[in-house]
């Protein structure tokens, strides 16, 4: 009896073993992905009870947590709620978060794993515990001119700095008071949401980084010229046939400068005096001759189609390969070309920092309760779409644009400002998308800036570059 | 024989030496030893009761945030009926296990705090809190058990009622399908309902069972282990000995088809099975049996659509559709959330929220317990079941008759198959069942069953120390 015994003890050693490996499995290997289950009503439930840390910018709290006297324990409190909402996001109870409230809310609410040894911490030494605190990089003045700047209009306004990434201000109007979202009341909460949801100026999308993403017409050229430049097959006072009108490859379909008639009034045009006055026929003809993959593989080294996170997720921007006659199309932005403000603003801060694409970021510090750092500033190269040459030549045709092109509602006195306008149509008929994106000063780039005006009757000059202007005066101290 | 007792050592010389000094020393002897063993109960029983003591003040403190009075004194009170039953086996069986009291006292203690936790969560209280009723059906299960303590002095009288054994094992497992007292909770036909008290006789049946299978193994073993062809290098059973495994299998299927219990078919038919292979020696009754009962699983699963839902919940349990399913996954993903919520070290006594798994007190108390005291505690849980199992275990190691062995062994192989199935359950090992853990779910039927088989445990081990080892049976 004694070795069957023996084996069913061994059975019953390996029944008890099995559980401990589960057990283990559960709560070592698994944790994470359980707790950040949506399903897991106990993650949302420790995230209220427990003190969330601050967002700040310059030093002062944008969004923090008050002591409440409801069974929450703390109320998410926003400063200035219309001004940051689309940096912030918004925190509700049970409604999902957005923003950096979001990306960042193991951070903030203290259950990211690099904050393990605090939480230790504070079960050895009984204190309650604290979320980290997230210091973000947006400057409060640019971001005050961008909002003040871009007054009534619906539309997006993003600045960076282009030698680090860092995002100075990012601007989203029609916007919305995260308040109303914070509330503990449930149906509050919905009937807030329900109205936000149901406005017709779309209050919850960031357009800055997401929505519908829009045309970005002729800011696009900078991508075409880029290709044309950086590929080494084309100089700037290369010419091209400068007819007043041009029957797409393969179609009947005329396209037309945006001005009307030819581009500057010769027999033939240079890709530089294209870009500066902003003609399309021209453009189209250099998209042709470089082909849709060329510009895809430049468009992508720019940021179209890729992954990123400031950390919200931005929506990757769009090129489509198509035929002849799209490729003509989408050179000057027009076809498929669908982009995010924050993308257009990365082309110029590209050109800015000698081709060199920082990733841009919101975060400027993560901090725990006793103010040890968590995460510092991660400056990051993100690619190298073109070459230090290329990006000086792009620069020069650029100060043009401004000076004595189709941007010149962006010139600063005194100051050498890059910039590059566009008017993208949405179809027949349809208000324009008014764009303006450019950098300055061009010598020494503090800012590289993207402004976009939706429902526009008139262009990107008139409208877009008077905006971005405010905004680069704000960073450089005007 | 290898350890021979100090009071064989004694007796054999006691004869070259005057009657009235063997008679002395004897006792002495007789006193010392086993005091040894109840001094180490004793303090054990100190320590676990400590532990409870601390556990019920800590859920009060963290759920409540003051301690409060009247449910640490009614602990106490069972506190006074633990004691009462040491100092019972001091008299009784003073060469009992001294382990055995004080790890069922700790489990039992230990499932109250969680489950007065529980009701804290629920705002329960007096007789509509699961707490107070498991306190009181505590302080009855133990009193039981010091009444079978104090009846059964020698466990081979049992042996004489092996074949009634078997009578009320089967009708405590028919008992539920009887019209009139028979009660569905939860899907499951496994209550009997008379007036507003409420049983689940299955859980007694295991006892009976355990008693009518040790002894019939132990007469039957020899015709169901010499005899029978070899094949493929095992000797197979005789058509005409399949008769008791078979009416075994029908039992467990019975159970299953209609009574929607897979987790007491597999409890007792395991049991059988353990037994059968223990008393003849012979893998090829435990493959038999195994195939017979996966063969009725599987034609089960296929018929039965509960046993069906149970399969899906388990194998496809973060299944968006099988976690929205009426009886599907949610109580199963939920308690695994409450193991993830307490990672490591727990959310601390009263600091999670395990309410929001379904059956937290009962089913899935182990989920709770595993929330609020996170890995470490439910290691400890379970090096406390395991210590529980190996000193049954012990009883079939070193045990002198064949009966006594047998039903040591199956009784404690019983508590181990029970955890494996509810903690292997609830952490998706194998297909959630409806199977209460051992002395720390909610529910009297559960409870009065364990502390039956401690009271077993502890008169077997008793009667291991005190036979004289130089007999050989």
């Amino acid at each position: 009896m004694d070795r069957q015994l023996k084996r069913v003890t061994v059975a019953v050693l390996l029944m008890f073993l099995a559980v401990f490996t589960s057990t283990t499995i559960i709560t070592v290997f698994q944790v994470d992905a359980l707790n950040g289950d949506s399903r897991n009503t106990r993650t949302l439930n420790d995230s209220y009870s427990a003190e969330r840390g601050p967002i700040l910018v310059n030093g002062q709290a944008i969004a923090e947590s008050k002591p409440a006297a409801d069974k929450y324990k703390f109320q998410r409190v926003y400063a200035n709620p219309q001004l940051y909402s689309s940096v912030t996001g918004y925190f509700t109870l049970n409604q999902g978060n957005t923003g950096v409230e979001g990306a960042l809310n193991s951070y903030l609410s203290g259950t990211a794993n690099d904050q393990f040894l605090t939480k230790v911490n504070s079960i050895l030494t009984g204190q309650k515990p604290k979320g980290g605190s997230v210091s973000l990089t947006i400057d409060p003045k640019v971001q005050q001119a961008a909002w003040d700047a871009l007054g009534n209009n619906s539309g997006a306004v993003v600045a960076l700095n282009p030698r680090t990434g860092a995002i100075l201000a990012m601007v989203s109007k029609a916007t919305y008071d995260p308040n109303l979202l914070a509330s503990h009341n449930s149906n509050d909460v919905i009937s807030a949401y329900k109205k936000l949801l149901a406005d017709p100026t779309k209050p919850l999308i960031n357009r800055a980084i997401s929505g519908d993403l829009y045309y970005p017409g002729s800011v696009f050229k900078l991508v075409t010229t880029s290709a044309a430049l950086d590929s080494g097959k084309y100089k700037p006072e290369d010419t091209f046939p400068n007819p007043s009108s041009l029957t797409l490859t393969g179609t009947s379909t005329p396209i037309n400068n945006a001005e009307g008639g030819s581009c500057g009034g010769q027999a033939t045009v240079s890709i530089a005096d294209a870009l500066r006055l902003s003609c399309n026929i021209p453009m189209a003809q250099l998209g042709a001759a470089l082909g849709g993959d060329v510009l895809k593989k430049y468009a992508s080294a720019y940021g179209y189609g890729q992954k990123l996170s400031i950390p919200m997720r931005v929506t990757p921007s769009i090129y489509t390969v198509g035929d002849t006659a799209q490729v003509q199309l989408s050179a000057f932005g027009q076809f498929e070309d669908r982009v995010t403000p924050l993308q257009v603003a990365m082309t110029s801060a590209a050109i800015a920092n000698g081709g060199s694409l920082m990733q841009p970021t919101l975060v400027k510090e993560i901090t725990a309760p006793d103010l040890t750092v968590i995460q510092p500033f991660q400056q990051k190269v993100f690619s190298q779409p073109i070459t230090p040459a290329t990006s000086a030549t792009l620069t020069q045709l650029m100060i043009n644009n401004v000076n004595s092109g189709a941007a010149s509602n962006a010139r600063i006195s005194g100051v050498d400002v890059a910039g590059k306008t566009g008017t993208a149509q949405n179809g027949d008929g349809k208000p324009y998308t008014l764009w303006f994106t450019g950098f300055a000063p061009a010598n020494d780039p503090q800012v590289a800036v993207a402004v976009v005006v939706e429902n526009g009757t008139s262009f990107g000059n008139a409208v877009a570059a008077p905006i971005a202007k405010k905004v680069i005066e704000a960073v450089l101290g005007k | 024989m290898t350890s021979p007792d100090a009071v064989t050592q004694i007796v054999r010389p006691a004869t070259d030496t005057g009657a009235l000094s063997t008679f002395t020393s004897t006792i002495r002897l007789r006193l010392r030893v086993p005091a040894k063993l109840r001094n180490l109960e004793l303090v054990l029983l100190a320590f676990a009761l400590a532990i409870v003591g601390a556990s019920i003040a800590l859920v009060e403190l963290g759920a409540l945030g003051s301690v409060q009075g009247p449910v640490l004194a009614l602990g106490a009170g069972l506190g006074v009926i633990t004691l009462i039953i040491h100092v019972a086996l001091r008299f009784a069986a003073p060469q009992a296990d001294p382990f055995l009291l004080p790890i069922s006292t700790m489990l039992n203690g230990l499932g109250i705090a969680e489950i007065y936790r529980l009701d804290i969560s629920k705002n329960l209280s007096g007789w509509g809190a699961a707490g107070v009723r498991q306190i009181a059906w505590t302080a009855m299960a133990m009193l039981l058990a010091l009444a079978v303590l104090l009846l059964i002095r020698n466990h081979r009288v049992l042996q004489r009622y092996s074949y009634i054994a078997m009578f009320v094992g089967i009708v405590l497992l028919l008992l539920p399908m009887l019209p009139g007292i028979g009660q569905n909770i939860n899907g499951a036909q496994l209550w009997i309902h008379v007036g507003s008290f409420s049983f689940q006789p299955g859980e007694l049946a295991k006892i009976a069972l355990a008693v009518f299978f040790a002894g019939y193994l132990v007469t039957a073993r020899d015709s169901l282990s010499l005899v029978g062809r070899k094949f493929l290098g095992m000797r197979f059973p005789r058509v005409r000995d399949l008769g008791p495994i078979l009416v075994i299998w029908l039992a467990a299927m019975v159970v299953l088809v209609f009574q929607h219990d897979l987790g007491m078919a597999l409890l007792f038919f395991g049991l059988f099975l353990v037994m059968i292979y223990v008393a003849t020696g012979r893998l090829s009754w435990v493959i038999l049996g195994l195939a017979l009962f996966i063969g009725g699983v599987l034609v089960a699963s296929r018929l039965l659509g509960y046993v069906q839902a149970r399969f899906e919940s388990w194998l496809d349990a973060f299944n968006p559709k099988v976690y929205d399913a009426v009886g599907g996954s949610y109580q199963i993903v939920q308690g695994i959330f409450g193991f993830a919520h307490g990672g490591l070290i727990g959310t601390g006594w009263g600091r999670g929220s395990p309410g929001i798994v379904p059956l937290a007190e009962s089913d899935y108390i182990i989920a709770s317990l595993g929330e609020e005291l996170g890995l470490a505690g439910l290691f400890a849980i379970l090096a406390l079941y395991l210590l529980f199992v190996s000193r049954g275990f012990r009883i079939g190691f070193v045990g002198q008759d064949d009966f006594g062995r047998l039903l040591g062994v199956g009784l404690s192989f019983v508590i181990a198959l029970q955890v494996f199935i509810v903690l292997g359950g609830v952490t998706r090992v194998i297909p959630l069942t409806g199977l209460t853990t051992p002395f720390l779910a909610a529910g009297g039927s559960s409870l009065v069953a364990n502390w039956i088989i401690v009271a077993l445990l502890l008169r077997l081990s008793d009667s291991v120390r005190t036979q004289p080892q130089l007999v050989v049976e």
